[in-house]
């Protein structure tokens, strides 16, 4: 594989992942490799559990117990660095998260918390990630103040403006420990808070938010499963981040609400220019929105190429079967034989084997290999270990 | 074509209590005024957004809920349909109307006749792992119609519940395990050999594919096929994935805000759709060939509440071709030919 250093924003390699269940360990992933190029949509698809979720999961480093990623290498490539995001520590990480990198999770509702109005979760993510900007900007605007207005109230901006800047210098010096915790004093925040609203509202006006205003104050419960999804891009684009995940953000929606937010993203993604990283198992928004497709099967990326590729000449046989299992008028319906192998005792050899239509011997000893057979079209099947 | 339902003006309102005395204070307009007639042997796709009323007129037809009103004609003759509706019109209280009803119509039918009445028409609903009870052994869901209906008893029982379960792809194997032991394909097949037991012709498929993944979907689809095809059944599928329904039903309905806004044959209507709701609608799905990316413009704004449904045609708040007329007044269900039916006021002008 070729590989120039600017040209990948994130590259996997290796990536091993288990969940350590009662029932056995079960190994989720399996060697997995990937990359994902500046400015691309990638996407990633696959059956329920073939590990499409947890490779998003990986990359941002939040695999939760029971599971646990062995080894691998997840290379993240940032202003000219390269860094290795699994050995980065938590508080790294938390900078990394949303600002770099942000994800869109498949329920919004489960996404939002239920006690917060949006306009407050949006909000958070702004004072974490571009705090410091905020206080630039609230300093430049008590600048001007103090220069117009006489008197008290000049009195009070001078006030206001030394302790931002002092916080912007030394956020943890005692004087806005002092200032943060004191009645009255403490209300030199909300010129920062209003300052953080205005924004949120542009954000959600960029989303095409109807009534903004009136939507920033509302409670998750409250939004329509489109509008709820809409919040969860928003806090994800706070910070424009170079890579974003988007888990199934489609899923449980409606197919107009799906087709306005599949608009949303493609609009947004020009704008800001960020990769996506767009994982799905309908196959009609890939064809729909990604440039590059990742077809996964038990843990194991069997075949990448690029979206015409994949849908014109498809090698791998479970890239097939899925393409056939596309319902279309006319025909009758075709499908894969079986079902997904258990992970805790996977086949030995190519996981596909069992429903395989082509397995021969080797495919029951051997595990393919990811192989080039065309430029920059990748299969993982003994049949093509010769080329095409 | 013989017809094997005939649904007739069919509304079914939910109310919402609230207030100190929790007094009804407004109603959801789930189903209104709803007129279809299902054919004998066909499948009868109904789609539509979410909250639209799919499920609750898949529901009301087979009397899972009571309608608020309407008529549901199943295999009735067609004089009696007159009669009813002629004793409607000139003598609307008279007791010989009042006996017809109980006796034919589905919407009022009571006790031992509707229990009767139950064994032809079944329903899958959507999720089978929330409708099938996990206590139960596979063999007790399964027998379950046929005890409650008392139409075998002891051995015979378990004959036909081994025969059912080798139509729908499992075996006897299958028979003392409890639904978690199988898949979600599986699992909804199970729900599909509790619902054909009894022999039923008639059958509701309640998005009976939504939670499972593509490859079994396309299984489970060749099922319902073989098992129409093989029992005669006449299905009404209903669903929110608009290819699936393509692919399997003959005639669709399109379904907005408790409404039919527009009914044809299913080439018809994928080819050429006609109310601006049902293009929009079609317009989203996404195609799966990279060749054919549309430059859309999506469907905006959200479906408006069921409480408080826009008077007039209950689309013209979203959409592109309201004229005046609109918001005033709700446009009728018109035949444009071919049985090809509109709810539109800028189509039937145009006609």
């Amino acid at each position: 594989m070729e590989k120039t250093a600017s040209d990948e924003i994130v590259e996997v390699q290796d990536l091993y992942l288990n969940f350590y269940t009662y029932e056995g360990i079960v190994k989720a992933l399996d060697g997995v490799n990937l990359n994902i190029k500046r400015g691309e949509i990638l996407g990633v698809v696959g059956e329920t559990g073939c590990g499409k979720s947890v490779t998003g999961l990986s990359i941002l480093k939040i695999v939760v117990p029971p599971g646990k990623i062995e080894v691998g290498k997840v290379t993240f490539n940032v202003k000219g660095k390269s860094y290795n995001i699994l050995d980065l520590n938590e508080p790294t990480m938390s900078k990394v998260r949303g600002r770099y990198i942000s994800m869109i999770f498949q329920e919004p509702r489960a996404a939002l918390n239920p006690v917060y109005s949006v306009g407050y979760q949006i909000g958070e993510v702004f004072q974490h990630h571009r705090r410091e900007e905020i206080i630039k900007t609230v300093i430049e605007q008590l600048k001007g103040e103090v220069e117009k207005t006489s008197g008290f109230k000049r009195h009070i901006c001078k006030i206001q403006l030394s302790l931002y800047e002092r916080m912007l210098k030394n956020p943890k010096s005692l004087r806005v420990r002092l200032a943060l915790k004191t009645p009255i004093l403490k209300r030199f925040q909300n010129r920062m808070k209003t300052e953080i609203r205005n924004r949120t509202i542009e954000l959600l006006k960029l989303l095409r938010i109807p009534d903004p205003e009136r939507v920033i104050d509302m409670y998750p419960h409250e939004l329509s499963g489109g509008m709820a999804q809409r919040c969860v891009i928003a806090m994800a684009l706070v910070a424009k981040p170079m890579l974003l995940i988007a888990d199934e953000p489609t899923t449980n929606l409606d197919v107009t609400v799906q087709a306005q937010i599949l608009v949303l993203i493609n609009e947004l993604q020009k704008e800001l220019g960020s990769s996506i990283l767009y994982v799905t198992h309908d196959l009609g928004v890939v064809a729909e929105l990604c440039d590059r497709v990742l077809i996964m099967y038990a843990g194991n990326v069997v075949e990448t190429a690029d979206v015409m590729t994949i849908f014109k000449e498809p090698l791998h046989p479970y890239t097939q079967g899925l393409l056939e299992s596309i319902p279309r008028p006319g025909k009758p319906f075709t499908s894969i034989p079986g079902v997904v192998p258990g992970l805790i005792n996977p086949p030995p050899g190519c996981r596909f084997n069992e429903r395989c239509k082509y397995a021969m011997d080797i495919c029951w000893k051997q595990k393919p290999k990811l192989v080039e057979v065309a430029k920059d079209h990748y299969v993982a099947c003994h049949l093509y270990s010769g080329g095409k | 074509m013989e017809s094997l339902m005939t649904i007739e003006n069919l509304k079914k309102y939910f109310p919402i209590y609230g207030g100190v005395l929790k007094r009804k204070i407004a109603e959801v307009k789930a189903v209104d005024s709803v007129n279809i007639s299902i054919n004998k042997g066909e499948c009868f796709g109904v789609v539509g957004e979410s909250g639209c009323g799919k499920t609750t007129l898949g529901k009301t037809i087979i009397r899972l809920l009571n309608p608020n009103a309407g008529h549901v004609y199943y295999k009735t003759p067609k004089e009696i349909v007159e009669a009813i509706k002629y004793l409607e019109k000139n003598n609307p209280k008279s007791k010989a109307l009042k006996h017809l009803l109980r006796e034919y119509d589905i919407a009022y039918v009571k006790g031992r006749n509707l229990k009767k009445l139950r064994r032809h028409m079944q329903i899958v609903f959507q999720d089978p792992s929330t409708s099938l009870d996990p206590r139960m052994l596979v063999k007790d869901i399964v027998a379950e119609p046929l005890v409650s209906q008392g139409l075998a008893k002891g051995g015979k029982v378990r004959d036909r519940v081994v025969q059912v379960l080798e139509m729908v792809g499992l075996s006897k194997t299958h028979l003392y395990r409890y639904p978690h032991e199988f898949s979600g394909g599986q699992r909804q097949r199970i729900a599909v050999a509790r619902a054909i037991i009894t022999n039923p012709e008639f059958i509701v498929l309640d998005e009976p594919t939504s939670s499972v993944d593509v490859s079994v979907r396309a299984q489970l689809l060749n099922l319902f096929q073989d098992l129409q095809k093989e029992l005669g059944l006449t299905y009404m599928f209903i669903s929110h994935d608009l290819s699936v329904v393509e692919c399997i039903s003959q005639r669709v309905a399109v379904m907005y805000l408790g409404k039919i806004v527009e009914l044809a044959e299913t080439a018809e209507l994928y080819k050429s759709p006609l109310h601006p709701y049902a293009q929009a609608l079609f317009a989203s799905i996404p195609v799966p060939d990279p060749t054919k990316r549309k430059g859309r413009a999506p469907l905006y704004g959200e479906v408006p509440s069921p409480v408080n449904p826009p008077p007039g045609c209950r689309f013209h708040p979203r959409c592109q071709f309201a004229m005046d007329i609109c918001g005033r007044e709700e446009p009728p269900l018109i035949d444009v030919g071919g049985g090809h039916h509109v709810a539109c006021y800028a189509i039937n002008k145009k006609e």
